[in-house]
């Protein structure tokens, strides 16, 4: 009873499962990156990747279902927390002064917002890959690799390149890969904090190594539509 | 000769807690840079008593930062941003000629306002009062030498028992948070070994004890830091954090 | 009426031993059955509340700040001596006792000053229990540095902050007790007035500062932890707050008041700016242990720089004059020289009134970053304040008003002439005689509320039949109608002045006529012009605002006319003890090198006054002080 009142109720306890469960979805986002990256070593290779995904069906799905408990019990901890700091101050400052408050760390809350809703969309766009809303006029659900010899498989990498070649889509991505890094820049090392494994020490690497890191994911994100938008697989543009 | 400030206040006033409060503006004329902010509104009063008005509320004391008493939001910062600093001790060499000043009270529901610029801070005395201290009574107490404490824990000790109890944490963070105050104090037992035996225990209480008083969580932004007049680092929070969940998990 | 010190016979280091054997106890399930009302949370106030609730007594404790945590005590920077001998230098329980009576320059009782310095051991073992982080050496032992007026290091500390952390350890004790229900607090609460039924103090009377709400409150016994009365001179070190009401209206109602004259003068403050101060803020006196202090030998360098007065055309005075002790000379010397050099033209700074603290040779010696370790946030505080920086060029300092010897009498149990009053720390008279040595009164302070009150209450309440009353009592209504009646009176005048116009008036003439050197003259001239300065202020003093709502002004005003009275008092013993001795230098009497010269035959005794009304003349009552270990010599530090 201790343990569960301590950890869903006390703020403390709150900021435990947010750093735990932001940790688990930074896992997450640094997978992602590394699979989606395989899209520079051409068609069969991210296409092989995307087919070894779906060969095991209860994987797939244990792994996300464990995703999107560790996204609501990101969000739950914070719009819950976010309440609570609300209620805590009910008049604000005439004239604010935010001192050493980045502005990452003041629009956790928003930049997280803003991520959901374009995760939303992002799994209509391209795990259910609902025809209406990637305005190409294309159904990606139909996108298949013909091989010689083998089953026809999903294509991954024709999906990809059509999707981003949607110049407002890829633009969209990108700002909400901007707003991931953002919010990593502060999270990261926030989440150490949290789970109280900082210390002066490690304080300047930790929150140095949390931007660098951010910077990172958004390069890695961010070349993919680029790339598209450069010409990158034109030849599938058919 | 110092020289001289003409400087213009906007002032929170409010008449007590159930009144709505309003911002109004005085103008603070010929202020001696060598005075402190809390002497220059020393001589605003004394101008608003001679014009028949009631004086501006604010809270001081011991006048050289150790009290805690003084609480004022300068500009928008604590105590006024200058480093390290308490109201009563920032001078007003540290501001310019012609300058507007906000004046505000320390805002957080668990810090509601008394009078003016004057707030009750009593909640931070709740939350000692659950397990801020080493249950020892007087007497039989061991020599005080027959305990050797390594001076790197003594010191880091000493760091976190700097906290004067001003409440600049709780004001600068966008949460109300009080974190750093809470942190800053079981850090300072839980450090030493006279504090061990109830260290998971005095976590504990005194976490629940900040929550119920109504003071919101820690967003590790870092401005309780920033503003804290005796720089108590933001380490000992993650302390804390430690400790706390040892009494969660124990 | 006699007083009756109440000292225990038997061998000096037996005394207290003794005593504490043939005082009365109360049982502790009887313990519940005693209310005692502790005013002040300060070192005295909160270790005494802490430890009677400890031992089972049912405890209200009122202070005027908004917590407990932050009474004066608080700003104490140096340390706490105790003779614990633990550098092996020869202190003893012996020694901290004789550096004591003669630091106070023997005029405090024997018996007291040994109890003191017994316990003192005791204070430490008890505050590092508490978690209190003392400074520590690298082999895990406690540190140690020395003060002024010891030839030994006995001085425990916590960086500058020596009396915060000792504060907080007692406000810890103090918190736990509150949570433990054993404890009543009331923050922001002033006491007005003492209750006396039957020749008995049985209660007080307070006003709630937010709320102006006049109340009542019972008990069998009161204790007064109200700190001291510096503030009468406008301007001190005290925390603007600091007053002596609690302490002057328990006079009023017959409490003797002891030396008021004996007030400390501490060398090492920031010399003062401007008319607009509120305050003056002390360096600790550690700092003497690394800086030298000089002015220029010729009135004509005193405008140049520090740096450009070659070492040849500076005068360390205190070392000149007091080889042996130096810089470390007591702090009534220390303070005398220095007004002795401006006296002479060769002050320092703007206003000609101050002297150097030099850390020079301390850092071409031990380095800037040592002198930054031992001393660093003074270092800062003092920048703070003036924006210069000590490291680059000396500090300069002047003697500021800082402490209090005199105080409510009491006997040996800490009890004053009322029975059921008992009054502890800088509040009584007791320990430091006419000067106080450094790093004493944080001992004394928690000497007197951990080891010396909860034997003799439980003495008191065993030994008298007086219950506690109900807060029906006339006696009580009569107090409540004479606050009441103060308050509606200040509120009615509605004059020109402000009440802080009127304390900086008082406070400018008493450091004037009855600061650091005083004469007939001048003690003459401030008695005359003090009942006028008290007259003007009931005609035209103006306060605004109501009693029923926080009124700071209000609250002040009561302050200051409390001050417009003692310091008629203040001045009166001052004129009355015609001798030098410690803290009070009366220039008729000095030796020919300029020092202090006591008057044994006749002045060997404590002064305590009896109130006979406003302006009239108090009553003086005499306690001899018998000397039976130490000789009476001629305090020399050369």
């Amino acid at each position: 009873m201790k343990l569960i009142t301590g950890i869903f109720q006390s703020t403390l306890g709150r900021k435990y499962i947010m750093a735990v469960s932001g940790a688990a979805l930074v896992f997450f986002v640094v997978g992602h990156l590394m699979g989606n990256l395989q899209i520079f070593l051409g068609r069969e290779v991210i296409n092989a990747y995307g087919e070894f995904l779906h060969s095991v069906p209860e994987l797939l799905w244990g792994a996300r279902i464990g995703l999107l408990a560790m996204v609501g019990l990101h969000i739950w901890s914070a719009v819950s927390l976010s309440n609570d700091n609300k209620a805590a101050r009910p008049i604000a400052y005439e004239n604010w002064n935010p001192t050493a408050a980045s502005y990452a760390s003041r629009t956790m809350l928003m930049s997280g917002l803003i991520i959901a809703t374009f995760i939303i969309y992002h799994l209509l766009h391209y795990t259910l890959q609902v025809p209406g809303i990637n305005f190409t006029g294309q159904d990606f659900g139909t996108f298949e690799e013909l091989r010689a010899g083998h089953d026809p498989r999903h294509d991954v990498y024709r999906m990809m390149v059509v999707g981003f070649s949607q110049p407002l889509v890829a633009l969209f991505y990108i700002c909400a890969i901007g707003l991931l890094c953002l919010h990593l820049s502060h999270g990261v090392s926030a989440a150490f904090q949290s789970l109280g494994l900082k210390s002066k020490t490690w304080a300047p690497i930790l929150d140095k190594g949390a931007k660098v890191f951010a910077i990172v994911v958004f390069v890695g994100y961010a070349s993919i539509p680029t790339a598209v938008l450069l010409g990158l697989g034109k030849e599938v543009m058919k | 000769m110092a020289n001289k400030l003409n400087l213009t206040l906007k002032v929170w006033r409010q008449d007590n807690a159930a009144d709505g409060g309003r911002f109004e503006t005085y103008p603070a004329r010929g202020i001696d840079e060598d005075m402190s902010f809390l002497e220059m509104l020393d001589v605003v009063n004394e101008e608003l008593i001679e014009d028949g008005k009631e004086p501006i509320a604010f809270d001081s004391d011991c006048r050289e930062g150790i009290c805690g008493t003084c609480s004022l939001v300068i500009n928008g910062i604590p105590h006024g941003g200058r480093k390290g600093t308490t109201a009563c001790q920032l001078h007003m060499r540290n501001f310019k000629d012609g300058q507007t000043i906000s004046i505000e009270p320390w805002r957080a529901r668990a810090f509601p306002v008394i009078r003016d610029l004057i707030v009750d801070r009593s909640a931070f005395d709740r939350i000692i009062q659950v397990g801020g201290f080493v249950s020892v009574r007087t007497g039989g107490t061991p020599d005080a030498n027959s305990m050797p404490i390594s001076k790197e824990v003594s010191d880091k000790a000493m760091d976190a028992a700097q906290c004067i109890g001003c409440g600049a944490c709780v004001a600068a963070c966008k949460n109300g948070s009080a974190m750093l105050f809470v942190a800053a104090k079981v850090s300072h037992l839980n450090l030493l070994p006279q504090g061990k035996p109830e260290k998971t225990r005095r976590a504990e209480r005194m976490v629940w004890k900040m929550d119920e008083e109504g003071f919101g969580g820690c967003s590790v932004t870092g401005s309780c830091e920033a503003v804290c007049p005796k720089e108590i680092s933001l380490d000992f929070i993650a302390k804390l954090n430690r400790d706390f969940a040892l009494s969660v998990f124990k | 009426m006699s007083l009756n010190s109440n000292i225990p016979s038997g061998p000096l280091a037996q005394k207290w031993d003794q005593h504490k054997f043939d005082l009365k106890l109360v049982n502790p399930a009887n313990k519940r059955k005693f209310e005692v009302i502790v005013v002040g949370s300060g070192l005295a106030g909160a270790s005494s509340a802490a430890t009677l609730a400890e031992l089972g007594y049912r405890v209200k404790c009122f202070c005027y700040q908004d917590s407990p945590r932050r009474a004066h005590s608080i700003a104490a920077q140096g340390g706490i001596n105790a003779a614990k001998n633990y550098q092996n230098d020869g202190d003893s329980v012996y020694r901290l006792f004789y550096d004591t009576i003669k630091g106070g320059d023997f005029r405090s009782r024997e018996a007291n000053v040994y109890r003191l310095a017994q316990v003192s051991v005791n204070i430490i073992d008890q505050c590092v229990a508490q978690g209190v982080p003392f400074a520590r050496e690298y082999g895990g032992l406690l540190d140690n540095r020395s003060f002024g007026g010891a030839q030994v290091s006995r001085t425990f500390y916590a960086r500058g902050q020596t009396g915060q952390q000792l504060l907080l350890g007692a406000y810890s004790a103090l918190s736990r007790q509150i949570g433990l229900g054993t404890v009543q607090m009331y923050p922001r609460t002033e006491m007005l007035d003492l209750v006396i039924v039957d020749g008995h103090a049985k209660g007080i009377i307070t006003r709630d500062l937010t709320n102006g709400k006049i109340e009542r409150h019972a008990a069998d016994a009161v204790i007064l932890a109200t700190g001291g009365y510096g503030n009468v001179f406008f301007l001190s070190t005290n925390a603007v707050g600091c007053n002596v009401t609690a302490s002057y209206r328990a006079h009023k109602r017959g409490a003797f008041f002891a030396n008021p004259c004996y007030t400390q003068i501490h060398p090492t403050c920031i010399p003062v700016s401007g008319d607009h101060q509120s305050k003056l803020t002390l360096m600790s006196e550690s700092l003497r242990n690394d800086g030298r202090v000089w002015v220029p030998k010729k009135k004509e360098d005193c405008r140049k720089r520090a740096a450009d007065i070659a070492e040849a055309d500076r005068d360390y005075y205190l070392e000149r004059k007091y080889p042996s002790f130096g810089n470390l000379a007591p702090r009534d010397i220390s303070s005398r020289a220095a007004k002795e050099v401006c006296d002479e033209g060769r002050g320092v700074g703007p206003s000609g009134l101050g002297v150097y603290l030099d850390f020079g040779d301390a850092i071409k010696r031990l380095g800037e970053n040592k002198i930054r370790e031992r001393y660093g946030n003074l270092f800062d505080m003092y920048e703070c304040i003036t924006g210069e920086n000590a490291y680059r060029q000396p500090m300069r300092i002047f003697p500021a008003v800082h402490y209090t010897m005199g105080g409510l009498w009491v006997d040996y149990h800490l009890m004053s002439n009322l029975p059921g009053l008992f009054v502890l720390g800088e509040a009584n008279f007791s320990d430091h005689g006419a000067n106080r040595l450094g790093a004493s009164a944080l001992m004394q302070g928690l000497a007197d509320g951990y080891f010396v009150i909860p034997y003799t209450i439980a003495n008191y309440f065993a030994t008298s039949k007086q219950k506690c009353p109900s807060t029906d009592h006339p006696s009580f209504k009569q107090a409540e109608e004479n606050v009441t009646g103060i308050a509606s009176r200040l509120l009615g005048i509605k004059g020109k002045r402000t009440v802080r116009s009127f304390h900086r008036e008082l406070g400018k003439l008493v450091w004037e006529k009855c600061g650091m050197a005083r004469s007939k003259e001048s003690l003459e001239a401030a008695l005359k012009r003090i009942p006028e300065l008290r007259e003007e202020f009931w005609q035209n003093v103006n306060v605004p605002g109501s009693g029923q709502s926080l009124n700071q002004s209000l609250e002040y005003a009561g302050r200051v006319a409390d001050f417009m009275e003692f310091a008629e008092l203040l001045c009166t013993d001052a004129l009355n003890r015609d001798e030098s001795c410690g803290g009070h230098f009366r220039v008729e009497h000095q030796t020919e090198d300029g020092e202090a010269l006591r008057h044994d035959d006749k002045f060997a005794h404590v002064s305590a006054w009896e109130f006979k009304g406003v302006g009239n003349k108090p009553e003086l009552h005499k306690e001899e002080l018998v000397y039976e270990n130490v000789h009476m010599s001629t305090r020399s530090y050369k």
